[in-house]
């Protein structure tokens, strides 16, 4: 049964950076951005956002992941047979996951305690699986690597703009250092910090509810700025 | 009359989409029509419904101490319950497919997408995290699944209605989707609120 497994031999496609490969970069930042128009990745960045640094360490093993899983599927995608192609996309996943999570325990010990479970949640990000479903199972490896950058970045994107948000009305800070509202421990006789001391840090903005009112509120500012993603119906 | 409560308070009090905010990407993408967000809530609780008794199965006779191997086998879980359900959504989708076509291309790239809802899986780590037998872990399953069964119907029905409201038109569509799913949370964590054994 070895014929039957018939791979089909291509031309060398040369590696070029036209105007259609920058489109593949660009589109996903802003026509075709995973979070706010495709709608894929949602449950990952309602968890991660509450902090700015938490997001940051996501995003860049996010689009890790995506290039990696995008380029290995788009150089398998003829030997793949389509009624197991499921299995072994998450094959390719959790090895790359593991080797996210392994990566990041070795260079930034703190940041792995701080995201674990989220690193291995990676493998149920939609973004990951919904790209290779519907790009590089179809397209050449540099073409599909192109396409796993571009979504990556969009979706640190979207993912740094809400955690600025959370972060700065939830806790008061940025990357862990305090920004506005009252400083009672840095500054011992006074409740004011030199910014906005009057500010009480909004609880409901580290909740889930909040991500869901800041990445629509995103959504919105996206749609009014860019028409054309205006939903007509 | 214990499978029953574990049955009513997985669907309502912990709803996995409105309290836990899993299965996120597909609750918003699939809920533009109460009908199509009918077919996927349908194979999210088959779905949820097989899994679950085959991963306590796996995770009790394969995985745990008192296994076959007779050893901790535990740091296989998130991959051995990822190939169950890769392999059930698989399954679905080829009958799916077969048996109605109509179905299959609206519900589009979302029905592969089934397997890496969070939902699944996630359901799937709480019956192992709250120790529950075979029958529970089925209820779980299946009161898990018709809670998200009703949060998706639910947001459609609104999405349905609000159509005809004055929203802005950049808000339209998925940004109001977003801001509803919000407001439903809020009123879920009331519920969750009232009992103080939810967490």
């Amino acid at each position: 049964m070895a014929e039957t497994a018939v791979v089909v031999k291509e031309k060398a496609a040369p590696i070029k950076f036209g105007k259609k490969e920058k489109k593949l970069l660009t589109d996903p930042l802003n026509d075709n951005n995973p979070i706010t128009v495709q709608v894929l990745g949602i449950c990952s960045a309602l968890a991660v956002t509450t902090g700015m640094k938490n997001a940051f360490v996501m995003a860049i093993a996010v689009i890790f992941v995506c290039i990696g899983s995008n380029v290995i599927t788009s150089m398998l995608r003829n030997v793949i047979p389509s009624q197991v192609r499921m299995i072994v996309q998450l094959v390719i996943i959790a090895t790359l996951v593991t080797v996210v999570e392994l990566t990041l325990k070795a260079v930034s010990f703190e940041s792995y305690k701080a995201l674990s479970v989220f690193i291995g949640l990676i493998i149920t990000n939609c973004i990951i699986m919904g790209r290779l479903e519907a790009f590089a199972s179809a397209n050449r490896p540099w073409e599909s690597f192109l396409d796993g950058l571009g979504n990556g970045v969009g979706y640190g994107l979207i993912l740094l703009i809400v955690a600025f948000f959370r972060e700065l009305l939830g806790s008061g800070s940025l990357f862990g250092f305090k920004i506005i509202g009252a400083t009672s421990e840095y500054l011992i006789n006074t409740q004011e910090s030199w910014l906005f001391g009057w500010y009480a840090n909004n609880n409901l903005m580290v909740l889930f509810p909040s991500a869901m009112f800041v990445i629509g509120i995103v959504i919105w500012v996206h749609r009014a700025w860019n028409p054309s993603l205006v939903d007509v119906s | 009359m214990e499978l029953v409560n574990i049955f009513i308070k997985s669907a309502f009090i912990e709803n996995l989409a409105l309290s836990y905010f899993l299965g996120m990407c597909s609750y918003l993408a699939v809920s533009k029509t109460v009908k199509t967000a009918f077919g996927l809530g349908l194979a999210v609780i088959f779905v949820l419904g097989i899994t679950m008794p085959i991963n306590w199965l796996i995770n009790t006779f394969l995985l745990g101490e008192g296994g076959i191997f007779h050893m901790d086998l535990t740091f296989l879980r998130l991959i051995l319950f990822i190939a169950v359900i890769a392999s059930m959504v698989q399954l679905v989708e080829m009958v799916v497919e077969k048996f109605s076509p109509a179905l299959y291309n609206s519900l589009g790239i979302f029905l592969p997408l089934i397997t890496v809802n969070c939902a699944i899986l996630g359901g799937s780590l709480f019956m192992v995290s709250k120790e529950y037998n075979f029958s529970e872990s089925v209820a779980f399953g299946l009161g898990g699944g018709f809670g998200w069964f009703l949060a998706i119907i639910a947001i459609a029905a609104i999405r349905e209605k609000i159509r005809y409201s004055a929203v802005p038109p950049a808000l339209r569509g998925l940004g109001m989707a977003f801001i509803l799913t919000g407001l439903m949370g809020m009123a879920f964590m009331g519920l969750m609120g009232i009992d103080p054994n939810a967490f």
